[in-house]
């Protein structure tokens, strides 16, 4: 592992891999594939267990007793009934190296082939597969499979580099891992030939080596246990370090337009949905349980589904088949402004016909808990769709919903989505909710829940924000119309300069006074804070203390906004 | 009226009012909740007066092991106060110490099985002591205003709920119009008393003849560990102020150790109270009782299979300690079976049982056939006995009879010789059936407990059990076998108590028993030459092992094979017999999924093996991987799994959409490929977005057009 401390250029860096670093790194890779299957462990595990047994008897009464419960845990994976819980906790749970994006693409063109192919596939081979792509880049197709295959290589050393910046930290070497982080184009093309040299190297046989013989097993697996250590300073060093090492390509060096939401919708309805049959069997067998569910209610408990796929329209099926003769409330957890006030509020004012405001939910909840404890006949069913999300997960909504769902005659029926959904919940809240849990996987598209969500693939078409800038500004006066017209005409002009920090107030009141639109600083104040107050302004203060004004809306949208403004005078 | 919308995310939907029937309707809603199968209607009635019986009972468990805690909560109550109610100057002298009287109540980690336990305590209180009791949760006390403002206004309320002459208007003002002050306490406290005081003698004799004239005013902490230090602090601070105006007294519900209120407090404040530590029942205990009346009684029709117990029971020890939910996991079981076993309908008492079954429809008697239980007991018959059985539905109603009573007769009998066989295991040392009853019911249930190791080795320890010890428990069998009502135990009885004289008469022979072995053991001593002693020792062993054995020695074994017979006899397995699937609930794995579930890995199974779910052969692999005509999310997810830390969308959409391209066939490759293209990128998006949604991504501003992972390792 050691360097010569003043060897900076990048031609030594190349040398200086050694064959026990490069073994060492495919031993690990190795030695987790082994971990997953546990079972060598659990029967060293019973082995203690059995020995700890002897050694006393209150001791042992506890082993025993744990020894049952992972029995009769264990039972699930025999049982033809839990279909879905034979896997055990450490294959979900089990710590994994951090791998590179190379895999990725490796990983792809391995599916690609047929399935149950095995994975002795040739590394040239596979690359060349992904570099048959079908992607629009401008570079010829041969330069970029040398590109690609460069990339690969170039990443696949990253783990050595990595650690051994960590260990020897030193200024000389910075540059290196600055050059190693950042592998943007022209730098590429610069060392293309040096990391080619690398290519042909050592690396590329180690690497296949790695794929293609993996060391025999039962040597690794006594090996379990100070690998387990080394995944976890692997988990922080992978987790410590701010330099993340993945390839710089954008969406938009691919040359393909955006998709807005609009386009996005038609393009999937055009897409048939996959297995669709299968899905629909799937989700009548959820469906047979809608009057299990619903004497379930009936009889104090709350229900719960979980599992992968959109449960929107089960519920909703639920709901028009079940529910039509009684009085529920269906609710968007998915809507991004859903408070818990919302839903306390709709149930007060359209259920409880109650008219008034209440302090704070703590109150308006124990005006609820009293009229329904009072009178016994008023029934009420809350669907909740994604009791999980980002809007109702907080402690406190969860404890009023918790509260509420615990009334004798309020029925909760609710879907979660998120894997950490069941953190939400402490044992006071879930022996409120008194959950009864349905697995219901209906592998339904997620349409309805993430058409909210600002996904960063989707282009924003920016339409809203530009109607309530209209808006807004059609309440103004014409002066202030004006004033906010100059700082778009402004930060118009200087789209281009990527370090635009915004107009300075003192420019921007100049600017104002040779307009004729204000007369001191004073009014020029107090129609910012209007502005700031529409969150049609954004205000930074400089690192020279100076104001900076800035308008939180894309360049496209303020253009937009000026042609319009231009036909309206 | 659709549910989707872009402004609003709470939907009310009401019936017509026309079509809304009355409260009835309820009944005839679950009635119509399982009309496909037999008897549904009886079933649930059944079901319901079952749960009934058993929540009732449970409420009575819990009250009566609350009894001593509270017995001795309510007399400190009195106590601490007595010198305030006396008023003589004598409290005078406490005023300078300035201590208020405090309960801390040890009630143990179960948290959520607190709240029954409160509200007793105060029923408990209301009916007893003082109808002044304020229940304070961290919660709504994150200032002490708030704390105050809570505090006055339970007390204030339960001053209406006690005379209800004042009129409602009154409270609400004061409530809001009096200042949230200890002063306006302390002049509430003197207008109440006064007021009681002139009252006319003839009301309080009704309502509250047990309270005093001043009863104390009860703080109740729910949850002490939560509350914020200085809320405590300062309420205790103030309240100490005017403890010689106001009869204060603190509980302190603590779920961890009494030591918390020490560390929570400093001493300047702690001193100013004076703490006496109650504790509860630990929660083993409660579960051992609950179990012992709920489970192991002729009382209830219903009953436990193996499998379900041991789940039950690991989710109280391992999860959350909680009897309550214990007994909800219990009511679950009870609704699982009579939803599920059509038969469940002759699961109540005997008499009941037996009436039912004669009025049984031919399908219900199809059903009977159908039981592997019964095909069992069939088999066992003469020939023409198998053909009457199957065919004819009166015969099999008849033999059903019989059936019935041997099940009942077996429970009944089955309790009295475990308790028995528990008398004995539960004193071996080491417990090799287990210490607690519970664990000796699961093993008997299991499979037939005497030809098991343990049962063995149990027998064997029992066969070198002294006498007084085994005289003790000859007694307690007696006792148990008496108290249970079954006759036939009468023989049993009077065999036990036979034994028992036996012991008493072998008393004069034990004693020259003990005489012999002494000189032998002098001998010993005197020899010290090592060859010699191991010679001694061999003879020694050679002359037990062929020595006559003696009465006592006799007798025990002959108690000891007693005590197997009768194992032998009474504690076969419940599925070894007949009909036993109408009171049995057998199916654990749906107990494991609704109350022990595991949403991630679901999520990891769909994720990882769509086959599981999606029974397409194209999805079919073999070892573990996914296909590459899998759902979109499936692979997005495979991908996502070989990335580090961050993952690049552009690497990413390639691979995907390479895998897709091969995954559709040649066909794709044809010259609309942009189109096909575009359709890919949106199927992409879709994919990440729902990633996103599940929890497993974000996206991150570290770099452009990147993700951030959010589970490390595989899932």
């Amino acid at each position: 592992m050691s360097r010569p401390e003043g060897a900076g250029s990048r031609a030594l860096e190349v040398k200086f891999v050694p064959d026990e670093d490069v073994l060492k790194h495919i031993a690990d890779e190795a030695g987790i594939k082994v971990r997953k299957d546990k079972t060598q462990l659990a029967v060293s595990v019973k082995k203690l267990v059995k020995k700890l047994e002897n050694i006393s008897d209150d001791e042992a009464q506890e082993i025993l007793e744990e020894e049952n419960y992972v029995a009769a845990l264990g039972i699930s994976a025999q049982d033809p009934m839990g279909n879905g819980s034979s896997v055990s906790g450490g294959e979900v749970y089990s710590f994994q190296t951090p791998k590179r994006s190379s895999k990725m693409a490796e990983l792809a063109s391995e599916l690609a082939q047929a399935p149950g192919q095995s994975v002795a596939s040739n590394h040239f081979e596979c690359m060349e597969k992904t570099a048959k792509t079908p992607q629009s880049s401008k570079c010829s197709s041969s330069n970029k499979v040398q590109q690609r295959s460069k990339k690969k290589e170039f990443v696949s050393t990253t783990p050595y580099r990595l650690r051994k910046r960590l260990a020897a930290p030193d200024p000389c070497l910075e540059s290196e891992s600055e050059y190693s982080a950042s592998c943007s184009e022209e730098e590429e093309e610069e060392n293309q030939k040096e990391v080619s040299t690398v290519l042909s190297d050592q690396k590329t046989p180690a690497k296949t080596k790695a794929v293609s013989t993996p060391p025999p097993r039962n040597t690794l697996v006594k090996k379990n246990e100070d690998k387990m250590s080394n995944l976890v300073e692997e988990y922080f060093e992978a987790h410590s370090s701010s330099k993340v090492l993945t390839s710089d390509r954008t969406l938009q060096k691919l040359r393909k337009r955006r998709l807005n939401q609009q386009t996005l919708h038609e393009l999937l309805k055009e897409a048939p949905l996959a297995y669709a049959a299968e899905i629909k069997e799937l989700n009548q067998q959820h469906e047979s349980l809608f009057s299990k569910w619903m004497l379930q209610l009936r009889l104090g408990f709350n229900i719960v589904l979980y599992g992968l796929g959109s449960k929107r329209d089960l519920l909703e099926k639920f709901r028009t088949s079940v529910l039509q003769d009684s009085v529920h409330l269906v609710v968007n957890g998915y809507f991004p402004s859903i408070t818990v006030k919302s839903i306390l509020n709709s149930i007060t004012e359209e259920i409880l016909d109650h008219i008034g405001t209440f302090r704070s939910p703590l109150d308006q909840l124990e005006f609820i808990t009293k009229r329904f404890k009072e009178d016994s006949s008023v029934e009420l069913y809350i669907l909740i769709h994604n009791l999980d999300s980002q809007m109702l997960r907080g402690e406190r909504s969860q404890q009023i919903l918790a509260q509420l769902s615990s009334l004798p005659t309020v029925y909760l029926i609710a879907s979660i989505d998120h894997i950490n959904a069941p953190l939400m919940w402490d044992q006071a809240k879930l022996s409120l909710f008194n959950w009864l849990w349905y697995e219901t996987t209906t592998f339904n598209p997620y349409v309805e829940e993430t058409s909210y969500e600002n996904s960063f693939l989707v282009q924003q078409s920016g339409s809203l924000a530009l109607s309530s800038l209209t808006h807004v500004l059609r309440s103004l006066t014409l002066n202030a119309r004006g004033i906010f017209r100059l700082l778009a005409q402004y930060q118009l002009e200087n789209k281009d300069n990527p370090s635009y920090p915004g107009l300075s107030f003192q420019d921007f009141y100049q600017q104002c006074r040779e307009a004729f639109l204000v007369n001191s600083d004073l009014t020029l104040r107090a129609q910012l804070t209007e502005f700031r107050d529409h969150k049609l302004i954004r205000t930074k203060r400089g690192a020279d203390g100076v104001e900076y004004l800035l308008i939180p809306v894309d360049d496209s949208t303020l253009t937009d906004f000026l042609e319009k403004e231009d036909e309206d005078v | 009226m659709s549910t989707c919308s872009v402004s609003k995310g709470c939907f009310v939907f009401k019936p017509n009012p026309k079509k809304r029937r009355v409260s009835h309707k309820k009944a005839k809603d679950l009635r119509k909740v399982n009309e496909d199968t037999e008897d549904s209607e009886l079933r649930f009635l059944t079901c319901q007066s079952l749960w009934a019986q058993i929540r009732s009972e449970t409420e009575k468990i819990q009250e009566d092991l609350n009894k001593q805690l509270f017995d001795s909560l309510v007399s400190f109550l009195r106590r601490s106060h007595s010198e305030f109610q006396e008023k003589t100057t004598e409290w005078t002298c406490r005023m300078k110490s300035r201590e208020i009287p405090t309960a801390a109540l040890v009630l143990g980690v179960n948290v959520t099985d607190h709240d029954l336990t409160f509200r007793n305590l105060s029923e408990v209180l209301q009916n007893t002591v003082t109808p002044y009791i304020a229940f304070l949760e961290a919660k709504d006390c994150p200032g002490i205003k708030n704390l105050m403002q809570k505090l006055m206004g339970q007390l204030m309320n339960c001053n209406v709920d006690v005379d209800s002459l004042e009129d409602e208007d009154y409270v609400q003002v004061s409530q809001n119009r009096v200042r949230c002050s200890m002063t306006s306490l302390v002049n509430w406290y003197e207008s109440v008393t006064k007021k009681t005081d002139s009252e006319t003698p003839s009301k309080k004799r009704t309502s509250s003849s047990t309270h005093w004239q001043s009863p104390p005013v009860v703080v109740i902490f729910k949850d002490m560990e939560s509350f914020t230090t200085k809320v405590l602090q300062d309420f205790i601070v103030i309240s100490s102020q005017h403890i010689h105006e106001l009869p204060l007294v603190l509980i302190f519900g603590i779920a961890t150790s009494p030591m918390i209120i020490h560390s929570l407090l400093p001493h300047s404040v702690s001193s100013l109270l004076c703490i006496e530590l109650f504790q509860s029942l630990s929660c083993k205990e409660h579960l051992s009782t609950v179990i012992d009346k709920l489970l192991l009684t002729t009382q209830f029709p219903f009953k436990l299979g193996v499998k379900v117990l041991q789940v039950l029971i690991n989710i109280f020890l391992y999860h959350d300690f909680s009897v309550q939910n214990f007994v909800k996991g219990f009511q679950l079981c009870i609704v699982e079976h009579f939803y599920s076993q059509p038969l469940s309908v002759l699961c109540c008492q005997l008499g009941d049982a037996k009436k039912r079954a004669n009025s049984l429809s031919h399908d219900q008697c199809e059903n009977i056939r159908r039981l592997p239980s019964f095909r069992r007991y069939v088999e066992c018959q003469v020939s023409e006995k198998q053909i009457a059985l199957l065919t004819e539905d009166n015969f099999l109603k008849e033999t059903m009879q019989k059936l019935l009573e041997d099940l009942n007769a077996y429970h009944e009998n089955y309790i009295s010789v475990l308790r028995c066989l528990h008398v004995f295991t539960s004193s071996l040392p080491k417990y090799p059936l287990g210490k607690q009853i519970r664990e000796l019911h699961c093993a008997c249930l299991e499979n037939q407990v005497w030809e098991t190791k343990e049962y063995e080795s149990s027998l064997q320890l029992a066969r070198m059990l002294n006498k007084s010890d085994l005289e003790t428990m000859l007694q307690q069998c007696v006792e148990i076998f008496v108290s249970s009502s079954e006759n036939e135990f009468d023989k049993t009885v009077k065999k036990l108590k036979e034994f028992l004289t036996q012991f008493q008469k072998l008393e004069a022979d034990a004693f020259q028993e003990r005489d012999v072995s002494v000189p032998s053991q002098k001998e010993l001593q005197k020899k010290t030459d090592l060859y010699h002693l191991q010679k001694t020792l061999l003879e020694l062993k050679e002359s037990r092992r062929s020595k006559k054995l003696t009465k006592f020695e006799m007798l025990r074994f002959e108690v000891v094979d007693y005590i197997d017979s009768l194992v032998r006899n009474y504690l076969v397995p419940a599925d070894h017999k007949t009909l036993h699937e109408i009171v049995y609930f057998n199916t654990a794995s749906v107990l494991r999924e609704h109350l022990n579930a595991a949403p991630r890995i679901a999520l990891h199974t769909a994720l990882n093996n769509p086959y599981s779910y999606l029974k397409n052969q194209a999805l079919k692999t073999d070892g573990g991987g996914i296909s590459n005509k899998a759902p979109d999310i499936c692979i997005v997810y495979k991908l996502h799994l070989e990335c580090g830390r961050l993952i690049n969308l552009v690497d990413w959409l390639e691979a995907f959409s390479t895998v897709v391209m091969a995954g559709e066939g040649p066909n794709a490759d044809a010259a609309s490929s942009d189109q096909v293209d575009d359709v890919i990128h949106a199927r992409f998006i879709r994919a990440v977005s729902e990633l996103e949604l599940l929890g497993f991504i974000k996206p991150s501003k570290q770099k452009t057009d990147h993700v951030a992972r959010l589970t490390w390792g595989g899932c």
